[in-house]
């Protein structure tokens, strides 16, 4: 009986084995976890206008000649040349300001898309028309409707701005 | 390179010195032109109306037409 209990978790697992992703795999064997995972318990980078100063630079790991510019850095700004400016910055920041704001066309897609699914719903709608809706009630038949205009008339609905001040009432016809 | 320093403050009380009078002006606009284009006719349209309006001849052709159910026309 225990020999069948060890046979049956042992298949458990290997069933588990198969269906899950290699990362959990590797995860629960407590290896070191593939790069592109957000470790969000340490500080991350973004590039927001609100945050001038993300909580760290860009790039973490220097080359040769980045540590030496980092050196440079240390001292007097005024020595530093436009292009070393730029590589610093470039260093703790991925975009610039005006690359930030530029902005995308995605919203032509995004509009295109909705105007697309719109339209793809009035096929649908129409066919829906055509094929599944029943009859109209007769109240909605000409005669029908001709019998209430006249009624509403007969009334003097609205007779000071609506229906009733279309009617010529002398003539009897629309004026 | 040396960039002019930024505007750092002011920047809400110079948006707000047009904004604030434009905002004012069209909100009075928006309602004149619903007193002039709605509302000044609409009391034009009802004094009209009722200038010369006899409800009792009114109320007989409403009768003769048979809308009532109170008073039939006179035939019947």
């Amino acid at each position: 009986m225990l020999a069948s209990q060890a046979a049956v978790r042992g298949l458990q697992r290997s069933l588990w084995r198969a269906l899950s992703t290699a990362r959990c795999v590797q995860a629960a064997h407590g290896k070191d976890v593939s790069a592109d995972v957000l470790d969000c318990s340490q500080p991350q980078y973004c590039n927001r206008p609100d945050t001038p100063l993300p909580d760290i630079p860009f790039v973490r790991n220097l080359t040769a000649d980045q540590m030496k510019l980092k050196e440079k850095e240390k001292g007097p700004w005024t020595k530093l040349t436009m292009e070393e400016k730029l590589a610093l910055y470039r260093l703790s920041h991925e975009l610039t300001y005006a690359e930030m704001r530029k902005g995308t066309n995605e919203w032509k897609t995004v509009v295109g898309v909705i105007l697309y699914f719109m339209g793809f719903t009035g096929l649908v709608v129409w066919w829906q028309r055509v094929y599944v809706y029943g009859d109209v009630p007769q109240t909605f038949s000409e005669d029908w409707v001709e019998k209430q205009t006249k009624r509403m008339l007969d009334m003097r609905t609205n007779p000071i701005q609506g229906i009733s001040t279309h009617w010529d009432y002398d003539k009897k016809q629309w004026k | 390179m040396s960039l002019p320093k930024p505007v750092m403050r002011g920047l809400l009380g110079k948006r707000l010195r047009l904004h604030l009078p434009l905002a004012f002006a069209f909100a009075l606009t928006c309602a004149a032109a619903v007193k002039f284009g709605v509302t000044e006719p609409r009391k034009r349209a009802y004094a009209e109306f009722y200038k010369n309006y006899d409800a009792t001849k009114e109320f007989n052709n409403m009768r003769e037409a048979g809308v009532f159910e109170s008073v039939r026309p006179s035939g019947e």
